[in-house]
C-alpha cells in the first residue's frame, strides 16, 4: 500500500514535469528591435559562403541592426519549409525568409502572409536595376512581394567536349532538329544514351526546355498565366518530341539524382545533360575541365530564370531591420558579394563582371539582353501544388510514355492549380 | 467500500499521465485530423466551411492520373508480396530450427538480427544493391549476376512499372522474416510434447505430424504474424523514401500524404491519412476483438 502510494506520487511528479517541459520549450524570438532573424536553408557549401558574404555587407550597411541566423538545414529546403509553415501558422514569422521568387510565392500571397514591397522597389531604384522581363514575372496583381538575391539559368545544355569530338560534332546545335541529328550521330558512334537525365524535377526541366523551343518564349510564359492552353495539337506534338528525346536518355533515369546524371557526363558515358547553371560550379569543384555549354537547342535568346528571394512577412517583429536587410540584398554590393560565392549571377544588370568565373560572366551578358521566362520545377512559374501535380504526371510518363495521359494530366493540373480566369 | 476506493485511486493516478498523453496526442489528434478532412482547407488560410465527404470522394473520382488509386495498387502489391514472403521464409526457417538444428541459438540470432536495423539504414544499402543499371553499367546484385554470366537474371528492380513494388518488398522481407521465424518458433515450442508423442505412437509420418497436429495449433501465431506484418506494410514510408525517394513509380498512400502536406493541401492530406487509418483499423480491430474474446474464454 505504502509502496503504491509512493509510485503514484512519482507518476504525478512525472506528469507535472511533462507539463512544465511543454510550457517552457517555446522558442525565443528576436528580442528587442535590433535583431533581424533571416530564415534560410543555406546551411553549408557555396550557399553558406554566399550568405556569409551577404551578412558581411549587411554588417557595414545596416550597423544599427544585428543579423540572427535562422537557417534550417537538410532536405534541400523541405525541412525548412515545414518549420516555416508552422511558424507562419502560429503567427510567429521570422523577420524575413528565403523563398523562390515568382509564382511559388503566390502560396504566401494568397494566404495573406506577405507585405507589398512595390514602394521599396521604387525607393531603392530596383525597378530600373532589374531587367523588365524579371519585373513582369515578379509582379502579382500589380504588386511585388520579394527581392531576388540571385539568378540562376535553367535552360543550359552541358556537354562533354571529348565525346562530342569523337562523334565528329564540332558545333553546338541551335535547332531541335539539329539536336536530334547530333544525338543520332552520337548513338551511331557508340554512345548508347547520349543525353544524361535524372528523376522527377530534372525531367520537368528537360520538358520545359523543349517546350520553349517548340512554342517560343511568349507562348511558353502563357502556359503559366493562362494565356496558352495545355490542350491542342501544338502541345501534343511537343510531348511526342519529348517522348522521342527520352529514347536518347539513360533508362534508369528515375533512380538518378542530377549529380548521378552529371557523373555520366563526366565519365563520357553521355555527351549532354540539361541542367541549371549551378552545374558549372559543381563541375569546377569536382575538377572536371572538359565541359562545354550552350543554351538548349532552339531556345534562342530565351533565359529561363529562377531565383532565391527574400520577403517581408506580415507581423515581422522588426520590419525596419528587415527592410534594411532587403535593401542590402537588392544592392549592387550585396548582390556581388553573394553571387561570387554562390555561383549564380546578380539579378541587377549594373553589377561589374570582375571577380566572376567565365561561365557567370557569359550568363551576366546574356541576362541583360535575353527574354526572361520562368520555370515551374524551380518555383518561378507555378505554385507548389501545381508543381507537385506536374512532377507526378511527369514521373508517370517516364515509366509508361503515354502521351495522351500526360497531356490530360497537365491540362487538369493547370485547371485545378493554375490561375483562375 | 472505503478500502476499495483507496486501492482504486493510486492505480488511476499511476496510469493517468499516459492516459492524458494518449487522449491528447493520439485520440485528440485523430479527431482533429478527421475534422480537418471534412473541411475545404486546401491552403494555409482558415477553412471556409465543411464539405462533407468531398475530399474522400475526390480521391477516387477526380485525382489527376488516378494518383490515389495508383498508390493503393502499389500498396496492395507491396503488402501481398511482403506478407507472403515473410510468412513463407519465416516458416521455413522456423521448421529448420525446430528440427533441433545444431547451434540453434546462433542461427536464431543470425536470422533475427536484420530486424535490429532501421528501415532507413537498410533502405540506403538496398538502394545500392538493387541498382537498376544493367550490362556494363550494372551495380549491386545485377553486377553479381552479370559477373556470374547470369545476365538474364538482371532486373530493373523497383523501376519496373508493374512489379516494381514487389522488388521494394524484398528489403522488408529480409528484415522481418527473422521476426516471423521467432513467432513461429515460439508457437512450435508452445505445443505440448505429449501431442507429438501421441501422434508418433499412433504411427503418424513426419508430414502428417506437421500437417494434422502441429500446423492447426499454429493458427493464432499465423494470425498474429499476418496482423503485425500487415499493419507495418500499410504504413510503410521510411523504406520507400530511402530506396526510391518520393516518386510516381513507388508512391504509396503514406508517401502521398507527405507530398500533399508539403504542398499545403491540408484537407486532402488529412483525408488520405484518415483513409489509411481506416484500412489499417479494418485489419487490426477484428483481431483485437478476437484476442480479447479468446483471452476471456481461457
Amino acid at each position: 500500500m505504502r509502496l503504491s502510494r509512493r509510485v503514484a506520487a512519482l507518476a504525478v511528479a512525472f506528469g507535472t514535469m511533462f507539463a512544465t517541459v511543454a510550457c517552457s520549450s517555446s522558442e525565443e524570438p528576436g528580442e528587442g528591435t535590433k535583431k533581424v532573424e533571416v530564415f534560410t536553408w543555406w546551411a553549408d557549401g557555396g550557399e553558406k559562403a554566399g550568405l556569409d558574404g551577404l551578412v558581411g555587407v549587411f554588417k557595414t550597411d545596416c550597423a544599427d541592426y544585428e543579423f540572427l541566423n535562422g537557417a534550417v538545414a537538410g532536405g534541400a529546403g523541405s525541412n525548412a519549409k515545414q518549420v516555416l509553415a508552422s511558424r507562419l501558422q502560429q503567427n510567429d514569422p521570422p523577420d524575413t525568409f528565403q523563398a523562390h521568387a515568382g509564382a511559388e510565392l503566390s502560396d504566401y500571397i494568397n494566404d495573406d502572409q506577405l507585405e507589398d514591397l512595390s514602394a521599396q522597389y521604387t525607393e531603392w531604384g530596383l525597378t530600373n536595376a532589374f531587367p523588365k522581363g524579371l519585373i513582369e514575372n515578379l509582379t502579382v496583381g500589380g504588386k511585388i512581394y520579394s527581392v531576388p538575391a540571385n539568378i540562376h539559368r535553367a535552360n543550359v545544355l552541358w556537354s562533354n567536349k571529348t565525346v562530342l569530338a569523337k562523334a565528329g560534332i564540332a558545333k553546338d546545335a541551335t535547332t531541335l532538329d539539329g539536336f536530334f541529328a547530333d544525338l543520332d550521330k552520337l548513338k551511331a558512334a557508340g554512345v548508347a544514351a547520349p543525353l544524361a537525365l535524372g528523376k522527377d524535377w530534372t525531367q520537368q526541366m528537360l520538358f520545359e526546355a523543349l517546350l520553349i523551343s517548340k512554342l517560343g518564349a511568349e507562348k511558353f510564359s502563357g502556359l503559366w498565366n493562362g494565356a496558352t492552353p495545355w490542350t491542342g495539337a501544338e502541345m501534343t506534338a511537343a510531348i511526342n518530341d519529348y517522348k522521342r528525346l527520352l529514347t536518347y536518355t539513360n533508362k534508369d533515369r528515375d533512380t538518378f539524382d542530377w549529380t548521378d546524371a552529371e557523373k555520366l557526363l563526366m565519365d563520357g558515358k553521355a555527351a549532354y545533360q540539361l541542367m541549371g547553371d549551378w552545374e558549372a560550379a559543381d563541375l569546377d569543384a569536382k575538377g572536371f575541365k572538359d565541359y562545354g555549354w550552350s543554351v538548349f537547342p532552339g531556345n534562342g535568346n530565351t533565359f529561363q530564370w529562377l531565383a532565391d528571394s527574400f520577403v517581408l512577412p506580415k507581423g515581422a517583429k522588426n520590419a525596419d531591420g528587415t527592410k534594411c536587410w532587403l535593401k542590402t540584398v537588392g544592392s549592387a554590393t550585396g548582390q556581388a558579394a553573394f553571387n561570387q560565392k554562390k555561383g549564380s549571377i546578380p539579378a541587377r544588370t549594373d553589377v561589374g563582371t570582375d571577380g566572376f568565373p567565365a561561365y557567370q560572366q557569359a550568363a551576366m551578358a546574356d541576362w541583360k539582353t535575353a527574354t526572361q521566362v520562368p520555370s515551374c520545377p524551380h518555383g518561378s512559374a507555378c505554385a507548389q501544388t501545381w508543381q507537385g501535380a506536374v512532377g507526378s504526371a511527369q514521373g508517370k510518363f517516364s515509366s509508361d510514355g503515354d502521351v495522351a495521359a500526360l497531356q490530360t494530366a497537365l491540362a487538369s493540373a493547370a485547371a485545378e492549380f493554375g490561375p483562375k480566369k | 467500500m472505503r478500502h476499495r476506493r483507496r486501492t482504486w485511486i493510486p492505480g488511476l493516478l499511476l496510469i493517468s499521465p499516459s492516459l492524458i498523453l494518449l487522449a491528447v496526442f493520439v485520440y485528440g489528434l485523430i479527431g482533429w485530423t478527421v475534422n480537418l478532412s471534412l473541411q475545404d482547407r486546401h491552403n494555409a488560410r482558415p477553412a471556409k466551411g465543411y464539405v462533407g465527404l468531398d475530399n474522400y470522394t475526390k480521391l477516387f473520382t477526380s485525382d489527376i492520373n488516378d494518383r490515389f488509386t495508383h498508390s493503393l495498387k502499389n500498396l496492395l502489391v507491396f503488402t501481398l508480396v511482403f506478407m507472403v514472403g515473410t510468412i513463407v521464409l519465416g516458416l521455413i526457417w522456423a521448421l529448420l530450427l525446430e528440427r533441433r538444428a545444431k547451434a540453434e541459438g546462433f542461427w536464431r540470432t543470425v536470422y533475427l538480427f536484420p530486424m535490429a536495423v532501421s528501415f532507413v539504414a537498410s533502405g540506403v544499402v538496398w538502394r545500392w544493391l538493387m541498382n537498376t543499371g544493367e550490362g556494363d553499367n550494372a551495380g549491386g546484385i545485377n553486377a553479381i549476376f552479370h559477373g556470374l554470366g547470369l545476365g538474364f537474371l538482371e532486373s530493373p528492380w523497383w523501376t519496373d512499372p508493374d512489379w516494381g513494388m514487389a522488388a521494394m518488398a524484398v528489403p522488408a522481407i529480409w528484415q522481418l522474416s527473422g521476426y516471423v521465424m521467432a513467432l513461429f518458433l515460439a508457437g512450435f515450442r508452445g505445443i505440448p510434447e505429449e501431442l507429438r508423442e501421441a501422434a508418433v505412437v499412433d504411427g503418424a509420418t513426419t508430414f502428417q505430424l506437421y500437417r494434422q497436429v502441429l500446423f492447426p495449433q499454429l493458427t493464432p501465431t499465423i494470425l498474429s504474424a499476418l496482423i503485425i506484418t500487415g499493419h507495418m506494410s500499410m504504413k510503410m514510408f521510411d523504406l520507400i523514401m530511402s530506396v526510391s525517394g518520393a516518386q510516381w513509380l513507388t508512391e504509396v498512400p503514406a508517401v502521398y500524404v507527405w507530398q500533399t502536406l508539403l504542398t499545403r493541401d491540408y484537407a486532402k492530406a488529412a483525408a488520405i491519412s484518415v483513409f489509411l487509418l481506416l484500412i489499417v483499423a479494418v485489419v487490426v480491430v477484428p483481431y483485437l476483438i478476437h484476442v480479447n474474446r479468446s483471452e476471456k474464454r481461457s
